[in-house]
């Protein structure tokens, strides 16, 4: 397969970014997307080009780490995938490909395709905890039994990757989406029942201090979502915020 | 061998870590507060320790090459992790995860730690569930356990596919909650490149800010490296792109003896290879291995026909499948250990029996599955129990419950569907039993220097066995270390700050700048990413599932001139000023360059066959694993310049409460 | 509780109380306007009623136009802080691989139904203000009858006026495709029900705009 790319090129933080367009060829179908950026750069770098940064790591879909806008879509076209986990098989030969950095002011660019998602992580500071010591003398795990519904509703919140995704795909850049996740879970389990108000006000006001717009419904961020995070969980955030804001 | 002082508490196995929590030193809780601790690697022990320390009220600093500590590659560890709680009343105990651990490891493993591990592990659970971390749960609303290789019991506990994810983020989250407090200061995209020894003892590191360049200098009154594994030395493996060894290969130089370099995982069920460009091998959960049964064809011209597309498995005649290692090993069957597991499918595509393309691939089919579970769900319904498609069509249902995401991952990579035709598998560099030495303490041969979970090298011996990695990587980093680095703070709590203005740092920041500014001004022909391909293909052929004398020598040779090529040939693109990972990748490949050599050595040296270590000469007649005792101790590795001139030190194991035994799981 | 106003999440359940609310009234609305088509008689008399009782006129009507003017005030505010949120846009992007046209384009949707509502007022809410409360003639007679029947098929003469409310009642249910569901989402609702309100929604996001649009032609062409 031969491709065109144009890829969003942007030196640092501070300077302005571009559109670049590459020609790569010989591209098998059974590569992975970030395996054809790989032989991109391999190429860009005999040539004494700078190569393409792009954030990348367990390449397995979970760590959360990649993050690109292929085509006009988080993560590329096909569903339930990573950029990772996306393989060349889902273009033809002769596709012109877009690639950009998430778009959204909570989540600057650092360089080319990287971008800051820090505001993620503090988020979480402010809340995404259920506050336990580690000392090792907590009740026995099987002390509280949990009705199995809400121990797999909790588990499938859980599994969001903080890829940011989500927040790329909506037109408002909400992050709704990832902070119901964790809001959801910790609802979920009688162990997060006692800090339940705290827990949803604090994540929300971050959120809103991070700059992440509103949540209009619009339901991208559940399709684009490489894990299926169930728009469900923003209903179950607004209700516990709600809850929340008239108990506290 | 005085210089390896393992310091093993004394008394009774079951009481040592009892009583050596009873005499340790502690640091009083105010003065924790004047005391830091640097934690390089924020996976399951890293992550852990940095919260618990900080919990119980020292300083601490975080560092991570990711952009968060929730990235860390524990975060993909799918299966499982043990722990003796006995829930399932199945005549698990302490001692049974203990005995199956050390047997697993093939008796290459430290009694004292095993024990200590299996001990803790029931706290794991307690603390992971209180925490938040949903484990899979029956409909009495009680915990779930799966059984996994090369056990007789259910001690597994799991979240689906993701247990690693969500035991990464419960430590995660107690990190945030100490992040929220400010008593961890996180530094996420920063990387280790020195220790800083003061007077004998680690206090400080060298990091560089992988955002701007910037080299910055952090001092702290102990260092904890949870750093992970060097499986990237073979190039292609399960672990993640970033992760590497430079961490615990800079501490290696400033005087931390490695141990076992050689005792690699190579786990079996992993997606095969499917051409020049793999970047990295992914991993099917062993718990496939409970409901999958692996096999080949029986006749040479059915793999032919497969190889060339004339035939498909699912037309293969039941009693033309070999099913290997039920054939071989009737007693465990599918679930026998991941190096058992690993070799026999090697066996089988040596002799020619590979079902792929490249002749490295062998079948794991659930198709028995599908029909077992299908005619019980029929039973259960009250549907007919005869009707075929019926049955498998339940049994599909079961099997996507239980293992979903795993079969949309392999439908995804692969293009097949596996619930139509079976998967294929091939083994994978997956994760690394050696790794620093440590003693009881988890303290390095360097005071003040510790290294946990999959970094040190201490409770899996020469094999691991499934769902124990985890185990291990929490018990260190919440139960283990949090204890064991007070006894060495207790006599830091009158030093104050460590000033980052002496001249060990300024020695080692200027040792990082040199190598940085060797690398980048290096203007050579090839990528790094050339000489890391070629280092791996001389590690999977010559360091990989079976070795022998000839090719570890030619391994030791071809790896050393590859180091000298290497730093006169490779190219780095940009700056060392800015985001740069070229810059990045070179550091840690020049590192792995090192670590290689040292890897082929401590395999030529160990003239036996154990765990995930088997050399070709050591072999019974059946081709298992032959153990020789006068090798029953642990390779520790002085750094002394070159890896060829690595000096050995022994530390001897002493089995006093399990039997030596023939390793047998027939 | 003083969070509720200023957080996203408190702005969003506002705008999804001042939705409910604006729903409940289209209903009320149109229940009374369809009877202008069946009996032009109660039509009169509903119509007398609502525009004379107290608790209507100086109650309800307030509340309306204050919840009419909050949700598009509250609309707007949303919608330039959501677009600050994203400072440099997409060079491609695929809104419609994830979303409905309907649910990205609220703005516009309700900025064509306010431009319908300006005009809207003029026809009908102004000159009636000016009736009762300038000129002072609260008998809702004409020539001895009520007059309000006469007046609404008056309005629907010209063609022009027909196709505009029209128009209008397109974007309404263009609106209402996506904000009826968006508003129980807004306030928590996504339970076993969701699958079925969401039928319900759509059944009353084209057939309330579908009935206004029915009574507009009726009057213009039996007129």
């Amino acid at each position: 397969m031969n491709l065109t790319l144009k890829i969003w090129r942007q030196k640092g933080a501070n300077d302005k970014g571009k559109i670049v367009d590459y020609a790569v060829s010989e591209v098998s179908p059974d590569m992975s997307f970030l395996e054809m950026l790989d032989v991109l750069n391999q190429d860009l770098i005999e040539k004494g080009e700078e190569p393409v940064a792009f954030d990348h790591d367990c390449r397995e879909g979970i760590c959360g780490m990649c993050s690109m806008f292929v085509n006009g879509q988080a993560h590329g076209p096909d569903s339930m995938v990573t950029v990772c986990q996306l393989h060349m098989r889902s273009f033809n030969d002769g596709d012109t490909i877009y690639i950009e950095p998430w778009r959204a002011t909570a989540f600057p660019v650092i360089k080319d395709l990287i971008v800051d998602r820090t505001a993620f992580d503090r988020i979480q500071h402010a809340g995404g905890f259920i506050s336990v010591n580690t000392s090792g003398n907590t009740q026995d795990a099987n002390a509280i039994p949990i009705e199995k519904a809400n121990a797999d509703a909790a588990f499938d919140a859980a599994t969001c990757i903080g890829c940011g995704a989500c927040v790329a795909s909506c037109k408002n850049s909400s992050a709704m989406l990832f902070v119901s996740a964790k809001v959801s879970q910790f609802a979920l389990l009688p162990q997060g029942q006692v800090e339940a108000t705290d827990r949803v006000l604090n994540m929300v006001k971050q959120m809103d201090e991070e700059g992440f717009g509103n949540c209009t419904n619009t339901g991208a961020c559940e399709v684009e979502c490489p894990k299926g995070i169930s728009l469900e969980n923003i209903a179950r955030m607004n209700r516990e915020y709600l809850k929340a804001s008239l108990k506290g | 061998m005085a210089i390896l002082d393992s310091k093993i508490p004394a008394g009774p196995l079951a009481d040592k870590w009892t009583n050596h929590k009873n005499k340790i030193n502690l640091v009083n809780p105010a003065n924790k507060r004047l005391i830091d601790v640097i934690v390089v690697g924020t996976g399951l022990a890293g992550g852990s320790a940095a919260a618990t320390l900080a919990e119980l009220g020292y300083n601490v600093k975080a560092f991570c090459f990711q952009d968060s500590p929730r990235r860390a590659h524990s975060i993909a560890a799918q299966g499982g992790i043990n722990a003796a709680k006995n829930y399932q009343g199945d005549g698990d105990s302490t001692y049974r995860l203990f005995y199956d651990t050390v047997k697993g490891g093939d008796y290459r493993s430290r009694e004292a730690n095993v024990y200590r591990l299996a001990e803790v592990s029931i706290n794991i659970i307690d603390q992971c569930v209180a925490q938040g971390v949903p484990f899979a749960r029956d409909y009495g609303g009680l915990l779930d356990n799966r059984s996994f290789g090369g056990v007789l019991v259910s001690r597994t506990f799991y979240a689906k596919g993701q247990t690693g994810q969500q035991l990464l983020l419960g430590a995660y989250s107690a990190m945030n909650r100490q992040i929220g407090r400010g008593k961890i200061k996180m530094y996420a995209r920063h990387e280790m490149l020195d220790v800083v020894i003061v007077d004998g003892k680690a206090r400080g590191i060298i990091a560089r800010n992988l955002v701007t360049g910037e080299i910055e200098r952090h001092s702290a009154h102990a260092v904890v490296l949870g750093t992970g594994g060097y499986g990237n030395a073979f190039y292609l493996s399960t672990y993640a792109m970033g992760s590497n060894v430079t961490a615990a290969w800079k501490a290696h130089k400033r005087g931390a003896f490695f141990a076992n370099p050689c005792y690699t995982q190579i786990h079996p069920t992993c997606i095969p290879v499917s051409g020049d460009h793999q970047s990295k091998l992914t991993l099917m959960s062993e718990s496939l291995r409970n409901d999958g049964r692996i096999w080949v064809p029986k006749h040479k011209k059915d793999v032919e026909a497969i190889r060339d597309g004339s035939l498909k498995p699912t037309q293969i005649a039941e009693e033309d499948r070999d099913y290997y290692l039920e054939r071989r090993y009737p007693a465990f069957g599918n679930l026998v250990p991941r190096d058992v597991a690993s070799r026999a499918a090697k066996e089988r595509c040596d002799a020619g029996y590979g079902v792929n393309k490249t002749g490295e691939a062998v079948y794991l089919d659930f198709a028995s599955a599908f029909m077992r579970y299908g005619k019980e769900q029929a039973h259960v319904k009250g549907l007919d129990e005869n009707d075929e498609a019926l049955v498998k069509k339940l049994g599909q249902e079961i099997v996507r419950n239980k293992y979903g995401n795993l079969f949309q991952m392999y439908e995804k990579i692969v293009a097949q569907n596996p619930y139509e035709t079976p998967m294929m598998i091939y083994p994978a560099v997956h994760y690394t039993m050696g790794g620093i030495w440590v003693d009881y303490n988890l303290m390095t041969t360097v005071p003040g220097l510790y290294a946990i979970g999959e970094a040190n090298f201490s409770d899996h011996g020469a094999n691991r066995l499934g769902a124990s990695a985890l185990m291990q990587g929490l018990a260190d980093g919440y139960f283990v270390l949090p204890y064991t680095i007070g006894d060495y703070l207790a006599d830091d709590i009158r030093t104050g700050p460590i000033s980052t203005e002496s001249k060990e740092f300024d020695d080692a920041e200027k040792n990082v700048t040199e190598t940085i500014d060797k690398l980048i001004n290096n203007n050579g022909s090839k990528s790094v990413d050339h000489f890391h391909k070629r280092l791996g293909k001389i590690m999977w052929n010559k360091c990989g599932m079976a070795r022998n004398e000839k090719d570890l020598k030619e391994a030791i040779s071809e790896i050393a001139e590859l180091r000298a090529e290497f730093w006169n040939d490779v190219k780095i693109p940009g700056t060392a000023t800015e985001y740069n990972e070229e810059l990045a990748k070179a550091g840690r490949v020049a590192d792995f360059l090192e670590l290689g050599e040292l890897f082929a050595k401590d395999a030529l040296f160990r003239e036996e066959s154990a765990g995930g270590h088997f050399r070709e000469e050591y072999q019974t007649q059946e081709g298992e694993a032959m153990r020789k005792k006068e090798f029953q101790f642990v390779s520790a590795w002085e750094y002394k310049g070159e890896p060829k001139d690595a000096v050995l030190h022994k530390e001897e194991l002493a089995y006093e409460n399990i039997e030596v035994k023939e390793r047998s799981y027939k | 509780m003083a969070s509720i106003f200023s957080s996203s999440i408190g702005r969003k359940f506002a705008m999804a109380l001042s939705a409910f609310f604006l729903m409940v009234f289209l209903l009320q609305h149109f229940a009374i306007n369809i009877l202008s088509v069946f009996s032009p008689d109660s039509f009169n008399e509903v119509s007398h009623f609502m525009g004379t009782f107290w608790a209507v006129q100086f109650l309800l009507q307030p509340i309306l136009i204050f919840g009419v003017v909050f949700h598009f005030i509250m609309g707007f505010v949303l919608e330039i802080k959501n677009n600050k949120s994203r400072a440099v846009s997409y060079a491609k992007n695929k809104g419609s691989a994830n979303s409905t046209w309907m649910s990205r384009n609220m703005i516009w949707s309700g900025g064509f139904i306010l431009i319908f509502i300006v005009i809207h007022f003029i026809d009908f809410w102004i000159p009636e203000i000016n009736t009762k409360y300038i000129v002072g003639d609260m008998s809702g007679l004409h020539n001895g009858e009520f007059r309000y029947y006469e007046e609404l098929r008056e309005k629907f003469v010209p063609i022009w006026r027909v196709g505009l409310y029209c128009l209008g009642f397109v974007f309404l249910a263009l609106h209402l495709l996506h904000g009826f569901n968006s508003a129980f989402q807004s306030v928590g609702a996504n339970n076993k029900y969701t699958n079925g309100l969401k039928g319900f929604g759509k059944v009353y996001a084209i057939g309330i705009p579908v009935g206004f649009i029915f009574i507009a032609l009726f009057h213009h062409f039996t007129h």
